[in-house]
């Protein structure tokens, strides 16, 4: 045997490895990418769902704040509070695509600014027995609990997610390969899970 | 080595624990009446069981009853509309099943009830609706101890909102005592919930399916004609173990937090 045939045999060898890792690594790459694709759109998709109810519950406030107001002695403050509020709250819009934590804490700190002063308005309610016994009223405070529990339904599944997407995409190698980045999540909210307390 | 396996270990757990809320177990097999506080007689489970598992054959929408002893300090809406996602209450497409869950009365709290109604039922049995039937069908029997006619009045309402019998506005007016309406006034009524559901039914975010029940329920009727009678697996998504009219699981309803609750 030709000593060029053994270096012919090797150069050939070589570049045969060579190129199956290239194909093992495009394989690789293209199923990790997409996968991290798919997981992102199920995020996407959550957030929009996150929105919707939270949607829910600002079209309901101006029915709201109009019952409410029909009674001449009700506390104009607490009233204000929830108007403004909902005004802070309806300003901030995120695109699901771009859910960087900044603006994701903005936007929780004001919806949970309104669900404060929403529950504020509920206690002050307690002080009209009127306007509890009012039909339109009671039909809206239903509406109202319903929306926050598809809130919390929402926001629940929307940390779900974005779990499964962020412990996929730090996962090594992934997270040094294709450096994507981290969602925020919800944080359970402050100051509401205490419920207020009113001195009569 | 070991150290950076340990933490992997932890966040992950950490990860994974992010919003999941405590459900009790999925029944093997599947049941309709799941008395885990064992507030009810086993003749009357066998009742309710039989009503419901009929019902579901007749029209394929489900409603679950679960009592438990203790919620683990998690919110009843919550465990409620859990319930319904993980157990699939309803059908898969439809997302026609309801979760009547009960927190049993001890002596340091208080009864808790919440109704979980999917996605597809809003529309017959609105969050307003759900708390009037919390509060007017169950509430004022389970204040006397009367479990079962609580549960039973509660039931058979649901049932003949989600069949169309009478609708959410009607059984409004039923429940406050104001049955002095005109022929006329029923009609209208009637003709504007009528004319409101065809205007809103392009908007709503989910397919509805509960507004038109009426008319797959017809349709279903029609189709039982030449077959044989409850023959609803063919609604659900596998499943197909039923012996002597038994339930046959559930198949994949949705829920997102609609319905309503109280305490007693």
């Amino acid at each position: 045997m030709k000593k060029s045939n053994i270096v012919l045999i090797i150069l050939a060898g070589f570049v045969g490895l060579i190129l199956l890792l290239v194909i093992i690594g495009f394989l690789y790459y293209k199923s990790n990418y997409n996968r991290m694709i798919t997981r992102q759109e199920y995020v996407a998709q959550q957030w929009s769902n996150v929105e919707n109810v939270y949607q829910r519950r600002a079209d309901l406030i101006p029915n709201l704040v109009n019952t409410v107001k029909g009674y001449a002695d009700f506390e104009k403050e607490t009233l204000t509070q929830v108007i403004e509020a909902r005004a802070k709250a309806t300003s901030i819009n995120i695109d699901a695509n771009n859910l960087d934590a900044n603006t994701f804490g903005q936007f929780q700190q004001a919806q949970d600014g309104l669900s404060s002063a929403l529950s504020r308005l509920m206690v002050v309610v307690e002080r009209y027995p009127e306007l509890k016994a009012n039909q339109n009223f009671l039909e809206l405070q239903a509406q109202l609990e319903g929306t926050e529990n598809r809130i919390a339904v929402e926001r629940m599944r929307f940390n779900e997610t974005v779990g499964e997407y962020n412990r996929y995409i730090k996962m090594f190698p992934r997270n040094i390969i294709f450096k994507f980045e981290e969602k925020p999540y919800f944080e359970s909210q402050e100051g509401t899970e205490v419920v207020p307390t009113v001195e009569f | 080595m070991k150290k950076i396996v340990v933490l992997l270990f932890l966040f992950y757990i950490s990860v994974l624990t992010v919003g999941a809320v405590w459900i009790p177990d999925k029944p093997s097999p599947p049941k309709l009446v799941n008395d885990l506080a064992g507030m009810l007689t086993n003749m009357e489970v066998q009742q309710l069981e039989n009503t419901l598992v009929d019902f579901s054959n007749r029209t394929s929408t489900q409603i679950v009853l679960v009592t438990l002893t203790t919620l683990n300090g998690e919110d009843k809406a919550m465990v409620a509309t859990e319930i319904g996602q993980q157990w699939e209450v309803g059908q898969k497409g439809f997302d026609n099943g309801i979760v009547f869950l009960i927190k049993e009365k001890t002596p340091d709290s208080k009864g808790e009830i919440f109704i979980a109604v999917g996605y597809g039922l809003e529309g017959v049995i609105p969050d307003a609706t759900a708390k009037r039937i919390v509060e007017k069908e169950v509430l004022p029997s389970f204040r006397q101890g009367k479990y079962y006619q609580g549960i039973e009045r509660a039931i058979s309402t649901m049932m003949q909102l989600s069949l169309g019998e009478f609708t959410a506005k009607e059984y409004n007016k039923r429940s406050s005592g104001e049955n002095r309406i005109g022929a006329l006034a029923g009609l209208l009524i009637a003709f504007f919930i009528i004319a409101g559901t065809f205007g809103r039914a392009n908007r709503i975010r989910r397919n509805s399916v509960g507004r038109s029940i009426p008319f797959w329920i017809l349709l279903s009727m029609l189709g039982s004609g030449s077959r044989h009678r409850g023959s609803w697996g063919g609604f659900s998504s596998g499943s197909g173990s039923f012996g002597g009219g038994g339930f046959g699981g559930f198949s994949g309803g949705g829920f997102g937090g609609g319905g309503a609750g109280g305490s007693w």
